[in-house]
């Protein structure tokens, strides 16, 4: 095996990546992805000198490393897919095509990724888009979105139904590409990409600055102290509780139970009101921070905290058991959207939406970064793959991340963390950071130039992954239960599209 | 006469309460009693649009279904006081000139020629199908029993006295509060609340009405939702004086209401391929009616 091993938030000079023949490369990141220990985090191109040099990264979840490897091709070049050996590879292999032109002779489908613009052939745009066709006369369409009844992201779903029961969901995003990945070069004051990365997903606020944070910081050969680093774990867990108590809620909308979306939408609240508290931005925009924080954590802020928990846990606990134990409820959420695990592995699943498949995949055990070393996360992992799962999984992690804040309160560093001016990135190096948001592994990636500017910013959201798991998992089902499968997975629009 | 002004006045508040009754077991306050009148009130003062791909049926349906509702409620009585209009036969009548709106409510999403409102329609459709011969065991037994065809002589002729008479009345309400959920599209059926549209049923065939159209059929939700409950009360008020009968008729009214929100705040909706099911189930009910009917007169040794 030819490739450089690294750890997570390991800083690496470029010259060190090993850069290999395509067909190398090729049977080389294929053959890794055989065992179910790795998975592809980060595939993509950049131009090199006239070429676009693809860098692939997989993730060993045994030893904790990232194995990174390299190709040298040329553009608008017909090359053979890794899609067709790994399907996971599917969507990068489609953003490549996408922003390069590279042809995949053996691709099953290069459908768009984004649209509109940042492409390769502009002229292809949403209007002439050929959708997936039926020929039958028994069969119907139903396109849902982009615009949709809910003030939500847009996104266009197109069913095909027999009936009530959908035999093929195809799913069109990219509705919304801001182009976040080139203004990480536009912008080039380290505040401006700070607030550009916690805007990637307006949910995954913590998650994506984290992950920034960790980045710049590896990039700077700045060590984070470990006062940075308690308060970053203790946002990342209590985004994750917020966000997936939301979840819940807007679960019980989906299948009309009221009591529970109206309590757990209120249990939501003081949650966020508790980063409101904190740094004055209930999304915790503005907490995290390259090199310090702005808002050190302190003896007063823990108390509230355990405050506000202890309020929250016997009525989360009672709604709880309520809601999962109420037949009705239990007829909508159980053998809904399920994904098998063998499915899981094939398309490359990340975050919770593996894990309620049976697939142990959390950076948290895997790659821990900041206090998840002394906190030795179990990951917790469901079987059935559905609806329910997904639910019951949600419940379980927030309890988890409740019993972890309570164990760091516990310990808590009191290091001052003032933010300190952080030292020029190291040039011509490669940075790879993965942070486990509420939703999945989140991957960024950046590569500097010869005076360590940035010459190429890579984002990925786990909803870049699981958009087709939601897509195989409403399969058979009745149309009615789209909108609960889709928000058991709640994936990101905005996050997928940059 | 009085009937229809005490089913037009319970329509004024039934929904209202329906939604009351929702937000206070879930700890908010909720809008006021009077709030969806009023939406239809806004709804009234506005012109309609119309799609370009919709025909004349999509303009004139909605008139035809309030029509319909309405001369629906014209044969309901309340107490010992006639409808406006009885004669014999006249819960086939009932059933059938509601039947006939829905069918133009029903066309006129197809009219629309949007893919919600063609799945929409068909569900509806559906579940109408299946609830009516509930709705007519029902009615047919106790006319059996009564020896009559209208719903004024059917009411006023039956008489409470044993225990399978109770059981017949309870029944009978639970059919008919069960056919007004789902004639209403609300829970466990249909969730009127929900902004899903591949999950709805009534709300979906209404998307493209607008203004003056669709205050029509909302308030013509109201009304049915006052019909059936009236129909309900006179299971309870048909032999009672009409000093007794009238403030017994507007407590039936609430506790429908009452009940319909109760129904809605701590259930899910069923999947929709139970709704089948759940809805044939009825049939099952109104049978038990039937043979309790046979077991009163005698037909059974």
């Amino acid at each position: 095996m030819d490739n450089l091993i690294i750890k997570n938030h390991e800083t690496v000079p470029l010259a060190s990546i090993p850069v290999l023949e395509y067909d190398k490369f090729l049977a080389q990141n294929t053959v890794l992805l055989a065992e179910e220990r790795r998975h592809c985090v980060q595939y993509y191109g950049f131009l090199q000198s006239g070429m676009v040099q693809l860098l692939c990264c997989i993730a060993d979840d045994m030893h904790g490393t990232i194995l990174v490897s390299s190709a040298l091709v040329g553009k608008k070049q017909i090359l053979p897919s890794f899609t067709a050996h790994r399907p996971a590879f599917h969507k990068f292999e489609r953003e490549i095509h996408e922003n390069f032109g590279i042809a995949y002779a053996d691709h099953p489908w290069l459908k768009p990724v984004r649209y509109p613009f940042d492409r390769a052939r502009p002229q292809n745009d949403i209007a002439n888009y050929p959708f997936f066709q039926i020929g039958s006369e028994e069969l119907h369409e139903v396109g849902v979105g982009p615009i949709h009844a809910g003030v939500i992201e847009p996104g266009h779903f197109r069913f095909v139904c027999n009936g009530e029961q959908i035999l093929h969901l195809e799913i069109q995003l990219g509705f919304q590409h801001r182009g976040v990945e080139r203004l990480f070069l536009a912008k080039q004051h380290l505040l401006q990409r700070t607030v550009l990365a916690e805007s990637i997903a307006g949910d995954t606020v913590a998650g994506h600055s984290v992950a920034f944070a960790n980045l710049w910081e590896s990039l700077c050969g700045f060590r984070a102290g470990a006062g940075l680093q308690f308060a970053r774990t203790l946002a990342l867990e209590l985004e994750r509780i917020a966000v997936h108590t939301g979840d819940l809620s807007a679960l019980c909308t989906d299948v009309a139970y009221q009591l529970g979306s109206a309590v757990f939408g209120r249990l939501r609240t003081p949650l966020i009101n508790y980063f409101q508290i904190w740094c004055g931005n209930r999304f915790a925009k503005g907490l995290i921070r390259a090199g310090g924080s702005h808002f050190p954590f302190n003896e007063s802020l823990a108390e509230q905290l355990l405050e506000m928990l202890d309020a929250f846990e016997p009525d989360f606990d009672a709604m709880c058991e309520e809601t999962f134990t109420l037949p009705t409820v239990l007829a909508r959420f159980e053998k809904t959207g399920v994904v098998t695990h063998d499915q899981a592995v094939a398309i490359g699943t990340v975050g919770m939406a593996a894990r309620v498949s049976g697939l142990n995949r959390d950076i948290r055990a895997s790659h821990p970064h900041d206090f998840y070393p002394v906190l030795q996360h179990q990951p917790i992992i469901k079987h059935h793959g559905d609806v329910y799962s997904r639910a019951q999984l949600r419940r379980r992690e927030i309890k988890q991340s409740i019993g972890y804040i309570r164990h760091l309160l516990k310990h808590m560093p009191l290091d001052s963390a003032t933010p300190e001016p952080l030292g020029q990135p190291a040039p011509e190096s490669l940075t790879l950071s993965l942070t486990e948001g509420w939703r999945g592994e989140i991957c960024h990636c950046a590569v500097t130039g010869v005076r360590g500017e940035l010459v190429h910013y890579k984002v990925k959201d786990p909803s870049f992954h699981n958009w087709l798991a939601l897509a195989l998992a409403v399969r058979n089902n009745e149309i009615s239960d789209f909108p609960v499968c889709n928000k058991s997975f709640d994936l990101s629009y905005c996050g997928h599209d940059l | 006469m009085l009937s229809l002004a005490m089913i037009f006045l319970a329509s004024l508040f039934f929904t209202g309460i329906v939604i009351r009754t929702k937000s206070l077991v879930s700890g908010r306050k909720g809008p006021g009693i009077f709030q969806p009148l009023k939406d239809v009130v806004r709804l009234f003062k506005k012109g309609a649009v119309f799609s370009q791909t919709t025909s004349f049926i999509f303009q004139v349906a909605p008139s035809i279904y309030f029509a319909s509702v309405v001369m629906a409620i014209l044969v309901v009585p309340v107490g010992q006081s006639k409808g406006l209009i009885s004669f014999d036969g006249d819960f086939v009548f009932f059933a059938y000139i509601l039947a006939l709106g829905k069918f133009f409510s029903i066309i006129s999403a197809l009219d629309t020629g949007s893919s919600f409102e063609g799945m929409g329609a068909s569900r509806e459709a559906l579940f109408s199908m299946l609830a009516e011969p509930a709705f007519f065991i029902t009615m047919g037994s106790f006319a059996l029993l009564t020896g009559h065809t209208s719903f004024h002589a059917i009411f006023t002729a039956l008489h409470f006295g044993s225990y399978v008479s109770y059981a017949l009345g309870t029944l009978a309400t639970f059919v008919l509060i069960m056919i007004a959920m789902i004639e209403n599209s609300r829970m466990p059926i249909d969730d009127p609340k929900t902004h899903l549209e591949l999950t709805m049923i009534h709300e979906v065939m209404i998307l493209d009405n607008s203004g003056f159209d669709l205050g029509l059929i909302l308030y013509a939700t109201n009304l049915k939702f006052a019909m059936y409950g009236a129909i309900i009360a006179n299971f309870f008020i048909s032999n009672l004086p009409l000093a007794l009968a009238v403030p017994l008729f507007f407590a039936v009214q609430f506790f429908f209401a009452v009940i319909a929100g109760l129904l809605e705040s701590f259930a899910a909706r069923f999947r929709m391929a139970h709704n089948a099911e759940f809805i044939y189930t009825l049939t099952s009910f109104s049978l038990l009616i039937f043979f309790g009917v046979l077991l009163l007169m005698g037909k059974f040794i």
